[in-house]
């Protein structure tokens, strides 16, 4: 699938500075930036099947990709330890690889450095937002350890209300903590920060 | 020094393993809906860091070993788990003493490990710290809540502390294997008990003074309890031998 050098179009023999990898494909030759454009443009239409509006590239878990002569490796961190869809998550990223043609394929998990919600897309926050689930608040509040802090003040993703308060720490998945908007009564989920 | 990395590995494994497993009993029990959910979400989250320290564990050990055979195929005996982990979970009170008491032990252990010269356990525990936060806060809270509650949560408070401060003192006497990874347990002893007695201070409890401590978890030697967790947590690999779904 990858080959160095590769015939130019004249004929001639081009020959490329050591570690740029080039790919042929459907006649198409891919500069080595151009290759991670469309696999990073790829991995933008794998979801998380627990939150299906937010793309892998949108949570930030995609760490990097590695293109070497004959294979593809994805390298993912995990948002929590015990994150249930991190195998279907790997699973789905070599399927959309598949289906575009890429066959050797491998995802790397990496806990260093662990993930934080600082890594979630700006883009990924508005289309939480629309889904109903409240964004991570940029100030790490939450996180703290202190006990009885003064609940953070969380926007309902429904009527924009800031007067909410916490019903539990933990919510449907590991990364949501659950929330109640006072004006609309809403019960919402707040993706905690992380 | 492998050696002694594996097996303060399978400790820190082990430890977070049967924790998970004991509060993976609440599901479908708790008091209330969302405290269910969050002893379960807790359970998880310990899911998760066992199964970091049992891959890593097993990449160590090479050979046959995984994940899986580390956690369903080792006897009572060779568990390394703290003794505080394996006590039954009584009622509401003392499944939270017990989820405390070792939060705060995990949340200044883990702060430590961060920095461990050992690359993989300072990313597996860097990680987990995220989570142990909001453990030891969710903890913490309940334990105020029913130490300084009504008479009758007070009371249940003060049973579940006489059946497991017991347990607590074996967290900080290094086993050998702790000490040959340079890991100095004891000096997070007066933190752990400044913490607590914080706590306990709002909770309106009191600090237990000369208490014999149990210990024999780290070596192996168990109360009678994890036999029974085992029994149930490996009956299908020790029924269908190398069973996959």
């Amino acid at each position: 699938m990858f080959r160095e050098p590769i015939p130019g179009q004249n004929g001639e023999t081009l020959h490329f500075p050591k570690g740029r990898l080039i790919k042929i494909m459907d006649k198409e030759i891919l500069s080595f930036k151009q290759e991670q454009k469309k696999l990073w443009s790829i991995l933008e239409t794998v979801t998380d099947p627990e939150v299906p509006v937010l793309t892998v590239t949108d949570l930030g878990i995609i760490r990097e990709v590695k293109i070497s002569d004959d294979e593809i490796e994805v390298i993912i961190t995990p948002t929590y330890s015990g994150c249930p869809a991190m195998d279907m998550i790997a699973a789905n990223i070599k399927m959309a690889l598949l289906e575009n043609g890429y066959q050797k394929i491998k995802v790397t998990s990496v806990l260093s450095p662990a993930w934080t919600t600082d890594w979630m897309s700006l883009e990924g926050k508005r289309k939480l937002k629309e889904y109903g689930i409240a964004p991570p608040d940029p100030k790490q509040q939450v996180c703290k350890q202190e006990l009885f802090a003064a609940d953070e003040a969380i926007q309902c993703p429904h009527c924009n209300s800031w007067h909410t308060h916490r019903i539990s720490e933990f919510g449907s998945t590991a990364c949501k903590a659950l929330y109640q908007c006072d004006d609309c009564k809403e019960p919402f989920d707040y993706f905690k920060c992380h | 020094m492998n050696d002694s990395l594996i097996s303060y590995t399978l400790h820190l494994a082990d430890t977070t393993l049967i924790l998970s497993q004991k509060n993976s009993e609440w599901c479908g029990h708790g008091p209330i809906l969302e405290q269910d959910i969050a002893i379960t979400n807790i359970s998880l989250d310990l899911l998760g860091q066992s199964r970091n320290f049992y891959q890593y564990a097993a990449a160590l050990t090479g050979g046959d070993a995984t994940e899986d055979s580390l956690a369903y195929l080792r006897k009572e005996r060779e568990f390394k788990n703290l003794l505080l982990v394996e006590q039954p979970n009584g009622d509401w009170a003392q499944t939270i003493l017990r989820q405390y008491l070792f939060s705060q032990f995990q949340y200044l252990l883990f702060d430590k490990l961060q920095t461990n010269k050992d690359e993989q356990i300072a990313a597996i525990t860097t990680k987990a710290l995220k989570e142990t936060a909001y453990h030891v806060r969710w903890s913490s809270e309940w334990v105020i809540r029913l130490g300084d509650g009504t008479e009758e949560s007070h009371t249940r408070m003060l049973k579940a502390l006489d059946e497991l401060w017991r347990y607590t003192g074996e967290m900080f006497m290094p086993a050998g294997y702790e000490k040959e990874t340079g890991i100095d347990i004891n000096s997070l002893k007066d933190p752990w008990l400044k913490k607590v007695k914080n706590i306990f201070d709002e909770a309106t409890l009191i600090l237990p003074e000369k208490v014999f401590m149990q210990e024999g978890g780290k070596k192996g030697n168990h109360t009678e309890h994890l036999g029974y967790i085992l029994a149930e947590l490996q009956y299908v690999q020790r029924t269908y031998p190398g069973a996959k779904w």
